[in-house]
């Protein structure tokens, strides 16, 4: 069940991580979006580091909580250092976490240029999460989050969340 | 030590133009003409103060002792301020404020831009994660420079007008400190005077896309980086500063 791979994150941690979820996307865990770069456990103490998706997203201080509360259920001490480099990219989201954003009503981010075409409104190329038409515009280059744009289904006429590309 | 004092300094000269920009765009929280432009506005702000916060984590590990982010955002005195005069220019109106983050934004990119070569690895990635941000503002007020000023009449004088105006403030982005100058020394910070040439050119190229005429005037406005502001920064602060003031030492 879990695809994402990182070797610095130790196995044994991954079932709790796996509880965490991003406030702003609850269907996401921690996991899924790829915020954790590393988590390794030191005489029980185990030592996180987060990096935010952008630099001012609100949820990272609630995901350190978070982190803290749910280890500390099971006993353990966290300590969380927020790292910056290499900086987050929309790539880093699990297949998986991409699924699920989907079926949650947000789309998937596009490649970089694709992304640029769609902000621009030069191509309509981001498919409607709940009827799959492809006959969408944008409203808004920013959304409900920092992350996200609005954009409006021309068939189906619902409004939707559409996950920016960043890179 | 000479060169961490001047390190901080500079962190701050950068820290404190995103902090005041953030606050301003913060006042139209709930304010914006429409739904989108609210929410675009205040998500640019919070893209800002989360470099900020970056910058000044980092400014209170080199000033070391218990200094916090928060002590340097809150616990200063106006002249203490770096920031240049241009962001702390007034809500005017929607077109003013388009008008002001567009010729932010400008040197803001080019500035995130070299600012990933920086010497100093923490400042290089703060600026790394900047860029992508900053891109999606320069995009969204460029555009609103453009439909504003080739827009209806009365909206193209108003855009007009504001960038006139503001033009003033333009030259201070590229002024250098004494801490600037020994930082680029270093490797760390951006020789702002290589920036100057290319930003008019990249401003002048919108407005023109926009029917709006380049400014010609030569007089400008300096005094942010040295701390000396215009009247509208006591406002600011004394809005930004009044938790602290009122209950000192509060914690969220």
């Amino acid at each position: 069940m879990l695809s994402i791979v990182n070797p610095n994150i130790q196995e044994n941690l991954i079932p709790v991580l796996q509880t965490v979820s991003d406030p702003e996307i609850p269907v996401l865990t921690v996991l899924d979006l790829g915020v954790i770069r590393e988590a390794v456990e030191n005489n029980g103490v185990v030592s996180i580091k987060l990096t935010p998706t952008y630099s001012g997203c609100p949820a990272m201080d609630v995901i350190g909580d978070d982190l803290k509360k749910a280890f500390s259920e099971i006993g353990k001490k966290v300590e969380i250092e927020l790292v910056l480099a290499p900086a987050w990219s929309t790539d880093w989201i699990s297949e998986a976490g991409l699924q699920k954003m989907e079926a949650y009503g947000i789309a998937r981010p596009l490649s970089e240029s694709h992304d640029k075409d769609v902000l621009l409104g030069e191509k309509k190329l981001v498919k409607c999460p709940q009827c799959g038409s492809t006959n969408t515009h944008m409203v808004s280059q920013f959304g409900s989050t920092a992350c996200k744009a609005l954009f409006k289904c021309d068939d189906c006429l619902e409004p939707f969340d559409y996950f920016k590309c960043l890179k | 030590m000479k060169e961490n004092h001047d390190l901080y300094n500079y962190i701050l000269g950068i820290a404190d133009n995103s902090l005041i920009l953030a606050q301003r765009l913060g006042e139209l929280c709930g304010h914006g003409p429409s739904l989108e432009t609210d929410i675009a506005i205040t998500n640019i702000s919070l893209d800002l103060i989360g470099q900020t916060r970056s910058y000044y984590q980092y400014a209170a590990k080199l000033a070391g002792g218990n200094k916090t982010e928060d002590d340097i955002a809150f616990l200063r005195l106006e002249r203490e301020y770096k920031n240049v005069l241009l962001v702390e220019q007034p809500n005017t109106h929607f077109g003013y404020v388009m008008a002001r983050q567009f010729l932010f934004d400008v040197y803001h990119l080019m500035l995130m831009e070299r600012l990933q070569n920086s010497k100093d690895e923490n400042l290089a990635a703060v600026a790394k994660k900047g860029i992508k941000e900053v891109s999606y503002h320069k995009r969204f007020s460029s555009d609103w420079v453009k439909r504003l000023g080739d827009g209806t009449g009365e909206s193209h004088d108003k855009m007009q007008e504001a960038i006139n105006d503001l033009w003033r403030f333009t030259d201070e982005l590229f002024q250098m400190t004494e801490s600037d100058k020994e930082m680029a020394k270093l490797g760390v910070a951006v020789d702002l005077s290589e920036l100057k040439e290319e930003y008019y050119e990249k401003v002048s190229e919108v407005l023109k896309e926009a029917t709006l005429e380049v400014p010609e005037n030569k007089y400008f406005t300096k005094g942010g980086k040295d701390g000396i502001h215009t009247e509208h920064m006591g406002y600011i602060l004394a809005d930004l500063q009044y938790m602290q003031k009122t209950f000192p030492n509060m914690k969220w």
